[in-house]
């Protein structure tokens, strides 16, 4: 008898759970057509790869939210893309001098951190920043620094220590560099000892030289594709975000890092809502989403960027927890400055001659394209002229 | 009236996908980014990317050129088999355009780069790396490969209309196969020569990735200038001026190049 019961309960259990599941499936089924369109920078976040969490897979389990996921090599590319419109994005993750940007051109719309109760748990040294003093219209996602990519294998370790070594005649053709105006003037400028911020024309047009004097070293200029690469030793330098290094490095034991003497960006990359986004509350769950310690934590153990959620880093393996890389000691990191709003002059002035630094150079190509073209458009005069007289002659024989 | 009315459709969508863009584009290229007033400035800052205009040019009629050199004989190949295989053999021709040729142009890469294939296969036995890629070369070969296709057909559709009956009266009247190519084949095929550089040559003169994927740092092309302008620089007046400027230009190339043709002879090109 009591065996009997016991079945019968575990019957109805079996089916009030059967039950619960269909309705909950249900119920996701029916959130799920609300889908978010997040815009974030290549590589970055937890996909799934060698094992890790895909954040975006976990998030719709979670909440029953789509996530439709798109990528930006720069924060230059984002900004033109939310310019000119047509797609509407519901979280964006800028760095800093963007989002200050953003604000001032009031493209950003107020978060309601009712919503994102994880907030308390950034840290304070990522609140009241410089470009979002209030704490408005950004939650911090990653922070971290730049600093020099090397291959060890063929790198002498006597050269590096300091910015020179992008411009060491040595190592020509195997050099990268930045392909997007404010980190590129930003590492010559820590290089000529001014500050990442000047609004000075004469010290912005020195930079520009300097990148000038740079570019016969350069073997491209490049963003995401310096993975590939470094990774496969297609160029041995390249400046870029100490995170990414970290995941470099996992593919390719021989790369190196450091942290050039003369200064370097420290960067935080926050999340934002654009102003004309449609699904504020859910985006600011996918905020919150991210914030949460276990997700932070799973996610940049496997970006090596650094979180700034507090308890994160519990979560993490110890060996990426602990390294001085993504958290660098205080002594290395007072040297970090941070990138600062520019005016809009100062950044119309550093696009064009950003442009002019790329667009320069090959003078003997355009003398052989001179010279070609002039022989061209001799040749042509000439079979024009052959033809011409031809047919004169033609209608003189017919004529006569 | 009634077949004029056919044309319609058409008419409406050249208003609206082509002369009202045009329009925009004229007008960003005259106005200021900020203000939106009248303005020469971005006309005014031409003068900088002169160099750059030449080049792409350049690039574009040295490989609009090898395009004619590698297609041609191809084309006359094809235009001399039985009908069931030139379909198979122009098939084969428009087969690569199958895949995106983005994708072609990185395979390029993977090929010629530094630790590539044709330079680790080099160095196994005992040649170091050439410098293959990222040089104007690269960019030629690129540009070649990809638009060779436009070439081979419309020259192969002019050879293969050649009425055999003109060379055998050639041969009749004592040419040699020489001859008969240089004063029978060759003069009836240059509606086709003309339209295969056109079509070569205005893509190759725009072209943006391809430069930026094999060339170097200095091998930008006009087509990187306005990519930035719009992608990462955000001044699209700059760019739309350049746009316009470089549309003048191809315009310019493509009326010279359409005098070779004649009246006589009516030619398609695009």
């Amino acid at each position: 008898m009591k065996k009997k019961l016991c079945r019968v309960s575990a019957l109805a259990l079996v089916l009030v759970l059967a039950l619960s599941l269909a309705f909950t499936g249900t119920a996701s089924a029916a959130k799920e057509a609300v889908t978010i369109n997040v815009y974030n920078w290549g590589q970055y976040i937890s996909d799934g790869t060698d094992g890790y969490i895909d954040v975006n897979k976990a998030f719709t389990e979670a909440t029953g939210i789509g996530v439709n996921y798109m990528t930006y090599d720069s924060n230059e590319t984002m900004y033109t893309k939310l310019k000119t419109g047509g797609a509407t994005y519901d979280v964006i993750i800028p760095s800093d001098y963007m989002i200050a940007r953003l604000i001032r051109e009031d493209m950003l719309a107020e978060l309601n951190f009712d919503n994102i109760p994880n907030y308390a748990l950034v840290g304070d040294a990522y609140k009241n920043t410089a470009f979002d003093p209030e704490n408005k219209y950004s939650v911090p996602y990653t922070w971290g620094t730049v600093g020099v990519i090397y291959n060890t294998k063929y790198v002498d370790e006597a050269d590096t220590g300091s910015w020179d070594l992008l411009w060491n005649e040595k190592y020509k053709g195997k050099i990268l560099m930045f392909d997007n105006p404010r980190d590129a003037f930003g590492i010559a400028e820590a290089y000529l000892g001014y500050s990442v911020n000047t609004e000075s024309s004469a010290e912005l047009n020195a930079a520009a030289d300097l990148l000038l004097k740079q570019k016969p070293v350069v073997q491209d200029y490049v963003m995401d594709q310096i993975f590939d690469k470094m990774e496969h030793e297609e160029a041995w330098i390249a400046p870029y975000y100490a995170g990414d290094y970290l995941l470099m490095a996992d593919e390719n034991e021989a790369l190196g890092f450091y942290f050039p003497k003369e200064g370097f960006n420290f960067f935080i990359d926050s999340m934002c809502i654009p102003k004309n986004s449609e699904h504020q509350a859910e985006a600011e769950a996918y905020i919150n989403f991210l914030c949460s310690p276990e997700i932070s934590g799973e996610n940049l153990e496997y970006l090596g960027y650094s979180t700034p959620i507090e308890g994160a880093r519990d979560y993490m393996d110890p060996e990426t927890a602990e390294s001085e890389i993504a958290y660098p000691p205080e002594s290395v990191l007072e040297k970090g400055t941070s990138f600062l709003a520019l005016s809009t002059e100062a950044t119309q002035e550093m696009d064009s001659l950003w442009l002019k630094v790329k667009t320069t150079g090959g003078s003997k190509a355009i003398l052989i394209g001179v010279i070609g073209l002039a022989v061209v458009i001799v040749v042509a005069v000439i079979l024009l002229l052959l033809r011409k007289s031809k047919k004169a002659k033609r209608k003189n024989l017919y004529t006569k | 009236m009634k077949r004029q009315f056919l044309s319609g459709p058409y008419l409406v969508w050249m208003l609206v996908f082509t002369i009202i863009p045009l329009a925009i584009v004229v007008y960003y290229a005259f106005t200021d980014s900020i203000t939106g007033a009248f303005t020469l400035e971005n006309m005014g800052a031409m003068g900088t990317y002169f160099p750059i205009f030449l080049r792409s040019i350049w690039l574009a009629v040295v490989s609009a050129l090898i395009c004619l050199v590698l297609g041609y004989p191809v084309a006359w190949c094809i235009a001399q088999e039985k009908p069931s295989a030139q379909r198979f053999l122009y098939m084969l021709v428009m087969l690569p355009m199958c895949i995106s040729f983005l994708l072609r142009t990185l395979a390029w890469v993977s090929l010629l780069e530094d630790t590539g294939i044709i330079n680790r296969l080099l160095g196994a036995i005992g040649i170091g790396p050439l410098p293959l890629v990222r040089n104007d070369g690269a960019v030629i070969l690129g540009m070649v490969y990809n638009y060779l296709p436009y070439m081979i057909m419309p020259l192969y559709t002019v050879i293969m209309k050649i009425d055999h009956r003109l060379v055998e009266a050639a041969q009749d009247l004592g040419c040699d196969s020489g001859q008969v190519f240089l004063r029978v084949t060759l003069p009836l095929s240059v509606p086709g020569i003309v339209s295969g550089i056109t079509m070569v040559f205005v893509p190759a003169v725009s072209t943006f990735y391809i430069s930026q994927k094999l060339g170097g740092t200095t091998s930008t092309m006009i087509g990187d200038v306005i990519e930035s302008q719009f992608k990462t620089a955000y001044n699209p007046n700059l760019g739309a001026a350049l746009s316009l400027v470089l549309m003048v230009l191809v315009l310019a190339c493509v009326a010279v190049m359409n005098r070779f043709t004649g009246e006589d002879e009516s030619v398609a090109t695009i």
